[in-house]
């Protein structure tokens, strides 16, 4: 019932601003065997919601992600980029100090390569929350992150170097320089893959909420099919850069596009036991734009 | 085959000191794959690493394939002991074609035919002699992991140690690699020791696996019990129930058991 009051009112909100509106996004590198297209004609909307991406490696999420932040080396074009209605392509660089990592913030896929290995975590995170202003000092609002994000020794992690945490440490570590800043809209590019599943599921919550309470928008990138399924509101499945498939996130077991249902097929699972694993047997006619009249 | 007695590992001193593996012990039989899971930052990937001979300071005993291990490792154990790491990223040098990063246990172990083996194990994780010449920026995730592998297997070690092979990868790369990491084993006997937060991916390539939480070993269980349910601690019934997916009044009632 609640469920059902809160997803209307998201497509109302949707219909009248959205938050996020791209429309034929695409990036190209140029490589010395001739130009590679990594994103292919990426159009979505999106408003105060939890949208997912998924797709086999190298299909082009994180590319789409970082393109929306001008972050990609790629060549961007697009018809339409823009942010709460105002335009994204071709801003300034310091327009986009504006922007970057504080309304809009991603949250990269390797926490080992996107620390910077010779700042403490704790300068790290009183960095990502400096534009800030309230009553509490950001020390302690940093230590009350890494508790939201379940670090279970605040201090030490505040004042340890990147290469003292384990994986997953480092991951939440990310996270909570994310909830410093407060942004309106996060790309969280594979968030939680190093998280043991309980402690990731709290961390989720903590997006979920940021998402119902203050409105953030939220894309979540991930590899984890049935995570998506149950967490996020609507799903974009890409593939060779293109998105082939959009569904409700509920929906996705009952996904129509091959491609889609090969990754279903993958993935073992508790209680279904297989011999060996199903593999994914790729159609060259996949990566072929769509048919005319809609995907 | 691995007999893990008593293990504490200490980092830091004063007030960074952290009791990161709490007085853990683990019998791990021959050839088989043995999972472990549990909390993050728990001390799963310490355990591998004083295992593998990584780290300086430990206390305890650990043996394996019956010969007690010193702080400093020989050669032949290096030849019957391998690793492959937690971040696929970081763990190949990056300036280096994969032929050396291949080659180079070759040569520190004094072995011929290196191009030969070079070439049977590229084989082996499914990547064509084209490969040889690429450095690790050319190659995709999953490429890049069936290297690491290739790199554990080139000395036909009987213990590889696996920390998290498959988390960045998607589901339908994993699914190559459990599945060559299955053949391996069967052809070759191998010994597998593998970290994984995925119990899909625990139930599908072991037949035990260990619960860890802050430094400790609280259960050791047969994975078909992560089918039926039966596990006899709190900690790791909650970590099965998180499993199913995401709930938001279940994280409501999750307690630090
Ligand atoms: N600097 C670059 N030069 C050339 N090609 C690039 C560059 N950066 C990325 N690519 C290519 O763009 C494509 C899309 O990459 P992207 O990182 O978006 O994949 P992804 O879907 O995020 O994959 P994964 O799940 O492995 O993270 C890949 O084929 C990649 O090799
Ligand atoms: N070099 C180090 N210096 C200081 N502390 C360390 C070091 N390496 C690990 N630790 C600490 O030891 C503890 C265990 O870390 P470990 O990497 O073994 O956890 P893990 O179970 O593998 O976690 P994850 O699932 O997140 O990878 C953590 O508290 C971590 O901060
Ligand atoms: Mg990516
Ligand atoms: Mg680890």
């Amino acid at each position: 019932m609640v469920c059902a009051m809160f997803s209307t009112r998201v497509e109302n909100k949707m219909t009248q601003t959205p938050i996020l509106d791209v429309q034929n996004l695409n990036v190209r590198f140029d490589t010395p065997k001739g130009e590679f297209h990594a994103v292919k004609d990426v159009s979505f909307t999106m408003g105060r919601e939890k949208l997912a991406i998924v797709g086999e490696s190298g299909s082009g999420k994180t590319q789409t992600g970082r393109a929306i932040l001008g972050l990609t080396q790629g060549r961007i074009t697009a018809d339409r980029m823009t942010f709460h209605g105002s335009n994204l392509l071709g801003l300034s660089p310091v327009a986009w100090r504006e922007i970057r990592g504080r309304r809009i913030a991603m949250v990269m896929q390797d926490p080992k390569y996107s620390l910077n290995p010779v700042m403490t975590i704790g300068d790290q995170l009183i960095e990502a929350g400096h534009r800030h202003i309230g009553t509490i000092s950001p020390r302690q609002r940093s230590l009350e992150m890494l508790e939201a994000v379940k670090i279970r020794d605040p201090l030490r992690v505040f004042r340890a170097w990147p290469h003292e945490l384990s994986g997953g440490m480092g991951q939440r570590a990310m996270i909570a320089m994310m909830l410093m800043a407060e942004p309106e809209m996060l790309i969280a590019d594979e968030p939680t893959s190093a998280l043991d599943v309980t402690v990731r599921l709290q961390v989720l919550a903590i997006l979920d909420d940021l998402v119902k309470t203050r409105n953030m928008g939220l894309i979540f990138i991930s590899h984890d099919l049935n995570l998506v399924r149950t967490f996020a509101d609507r799903v974009l499945i890409m593939y060779g850069g293109r998105v082939v498939e959009e569904l409700p996130a509920r929906d996705l077991y009952s996904a129509t596009h091959p491609y889609t249902r090969g990754l279903l097929a993958c993935a073992p699972e508790v209680d279904n036991p297989k011999k060996r694993l199903a593999i994914l047997n790729r159609d060259p006619a996949w990566a072929n734009p769509p048919p005319r009249g809609g995907r | 085959m691995i007999d893990i007695d008593n293990l504490s590992v200490v980092f830091g001193d004063g007030e960074n000191r952290v009791l990161a593996v709490d007085q853990f012990s683990l019998r791990v039989e021959a050839g088989e794959s043995f999972g472990l899971v549990g909390e993050s930052g728990s001390g799963k990937s310490t355990v591998l690493r004083a295992v593998a001979g990584l780290l300086d300071t430990w206390t305890g005993n650990i043996a394996v394939d019956g010969a007690k291990l010193g702080r400093k490792r020989s050669r032949d154990f290096y030849a019957k002991v391998q690793m492959v790491f937690q971040d696929p990223f970081g763990s190949l040098h990056p300036k280096h074609t994969i032929d050396r990063i291949l080659s180079e246990p070759l040569i520190v172990h004094d072995l011929d035919n290196r191009e030969a083996r070079v070439r049977d194990v590229l084989e082996q994780v499914q990547l064509g002699p084209s490969f040889r010449f690429r450095y690790p920026h050319q190659l995709s995730g999953g490429q890049r992991q069936r290297i690491a592998i290739a790199r554990a297997l080139i000395l036909r070690p009987r213990i590889i140690l696996l920390d998290e092979p498959t988390s960045a990868l998607d589901v339908s790369i994993q699914a190559e690699i459990l599945n060559l990491l299955d053949d391996i084993r069967t052809q070759l006997g191998v010994t597998y020791l593998l970290v994984s937060h995925d119990l899909g991916v625990v139930a599908h390539m072991c037949n035990r696996f260990a619960v860890m939480r802050q430094g400790k070993l609280i259960e050791v269980a047969e994975s078909a019990h992560l089918g039926t349910g039966a596990l006899s601690h709190a900690y790791s019934r909650q970590l099965l129930l998180a499993s199913k997916g995401y709930d938001r009044a279940l994280v409501d009632t999750f307690a630090d058991l």
